[in-house]
């Protein structure tokens, strides 16, 4: 076997790939609530927005691929982890106890692919359209002729459930990160007394900023504060 | 007291192993827990029963023999305590204790209670030590080390090796145990030579072994008995990726 190949198998480096990809994977959902969070603005802004990424082309394909790689090497490397824990332990214990290990820690696996199950919803409806096709962006247009993606928004969470299942799957994320975030940083080598208050406070203030900045959309929409535009029903 | 046992019994690595209850009537606060043990083995061999193995040696909580999952938790309830020195007086009358071997496919029961830990010494012999010559003591002083890193490694060299991190981590991870043999030679000048060689095969060879990986649950932090932190788990993933990114 070649050596990087070799190396992969190591603990450690599996770690390193979850943390460098985990790292990515959050610097994109904070750039995708930035984005969203236009939505407050109003139609035009939003619309515009969409639009503008839109027109990215192929540098946003490339962005969506790079984005594709890191969740696919997110979960392959999580699963292998996950494979080489449970053939650590093939006996479990009779009595089983935990002294210190948070609910976030012990859970992480399910609530990352619950997460991953979410995503993929959430393309088949913002992204694909296969969801409500009858509201999609690329059906419904904005006074300028904009793919309209502010109404199509408004729409999709005008539905209860859909907004329930986005609440879910951002509190989910919001208690996967809690535990990610200083996980992270330990497995990149960086634990300190000096900053280890400030990676241990990153953790829960990063998840609620997140938690926080998505839902406050679909409540917003769900009472009232966000309208579907005049002359639009 | 009067106490009911629910102990692991295991004839040998090919046995399958159960649970078996056991009472006892007569339990002094006094005693330590092995020495509870010794007086049920006292009334089983009387019975012309198999007594229970069980590893110990010094029972003074310094040679890391004793190796037992007290409810779940590697060497009890107690903090910073190795099994051999918690006291029956943390228990009361009508309790019962589920007492276990250590967990993992790197720490295979030998029979009972007594799981073998040669992993561990394979891990050590892999990189745990420095090639210097060992003849006569070296003058004082004359290789100067400053107080803070001296604190440092001998806060790592404090590891015992009991293997109560590998019992304790879900994953049976042996990263805490690596990491202060790494992170106490690491720490020192004496180390600094085969700083890169020592971490690359002992991290290799704890791999080979079968223990899982780390997912910074930190249950080994909260058994240890000599109470290493998790810092040294950062310092040897930080000495581990220096020395993938440098070494040929």
């Amino acid at each position: 076997m070649s050596k990087p190949l070799q190396l992969l198998q190591s603990t450690i480096l599996s770690k390193v790939v979850m943390a460098a990809t985990g790292v990515i994977l959050i610097l994109f959902v904070l750039g995708h609530m930035l984005g969203n969070l236009q939505i407050f603005i109003g139609q035009d802004q939003f619309n515009d927005y969409a639009e503008k990424l839109q027109s990215l082309g192929p540098g946003l394909w490339a962005i969506r691929l790079f984005l594709l790689l890191c969740v696919v090497l997110h979960i392959i490397t999580s699963l292998y982890l996950k494979k080489l824990n449970s053939d650590a332990r093939p006996v479990q214990y009779v009595y089983q106890n935990t002294v210190q290990a948070t609910l976030a820690s012990r859970t992480m696996l399910i609530s990352g692919l619950m997460i991953f199950f979410f995503v993929v919803y959430h393309l088949l409806h913002f992204t694909i359209g296969t969801i409500e096709p009858s509201t999609f962006k690329g059906t419904i247009v904005d006074y300028a002729g904009r793919p309209d993606v502010y109404s199509m928004v408004i729409y999709g969470f005008q539905n209860i459930f859909i907004s329930a299942s986005y609440l879910i799957a951002m509190v989910l994320l919001g208690f996967h990160l809690i535990h990610a975030v200083p996980s992270m940083f330990q497995t990149l080598g960086i634990n300190h007394p000096k900053c280890n208050p400030l990676i241990h406070g990153l953790g829960p203030v990063l998840s609620v900023i997140i938690v926080v900045g998505y839902i406050s959309i679909p409540i917003a929409i769900l009472a009232g504060f966000v309208t579907l535009p005049k002359g639009v029903m | 007291m009067k106490l009911t046992l629910h102990i692991w019994r295991q004839k040998n690595v090919h046995d399958q192993g159960r649970m078996v209850t056991y009472k006892l009537d007569d339990v002094s606060p006094d005693m330590s827990f092995l020495e509870m043990l010794d007086v049920l083995n006292e009334e089983l061999i009387s019975k012309r029963e198999d007594p229970v193995a069980f590893e110990h040696d010094c029972r003074e909580g310094i040679c890391g023999c004793c190796s037992l999952t007290v409810d779940g938790i590697a060497h009890g309830p107690e903090r910073a305590t190795t099994v051999c020195q918690l006291h029956m007086r943390h228990y009361s009358d009508g309790d019962e204790i589920y007492i276990e071997p250590f967990r993992a496919r790197a720490f295979p029961v030998i029979k009972d209670l007594v799981v073998d830990r040669g992993s561990f010494e394979r891990v050590i012999q892999s990189g745990g030590f420095i090639s210097a010559r060992t003849g006569s003591a070296p003058d004082a002083n004359s290789i100067p080390i400053g107080k803070d890193e001296a604190e440092t490694a001998f806060d790592a060299a404090a590891c015992i090796g009991c293997g109560a991190c590998v019992a304790a981590c879900k994953n049976s991870s042996a990263m805490l145990f690596v990491a202060a043999k790494v992170s106490h030679l690491g720490n020192l000048p004496q180390g600094q030579v085969e700083r890169q060689e020592r971490v690359l095969n002992m991290v290799a060879k704890m791999d080979e072994e079968g223990f899982g990986g780390c997912t910074n649950y930190y249950e080994c932090e909260a058994v240890c008995p000599k109470q290493i932190p998790v810092k040294f788990i950062a310092q040897m993933n930080r000495d581990y990726l220096k020395a993938v990114a440098t070494s040929d």
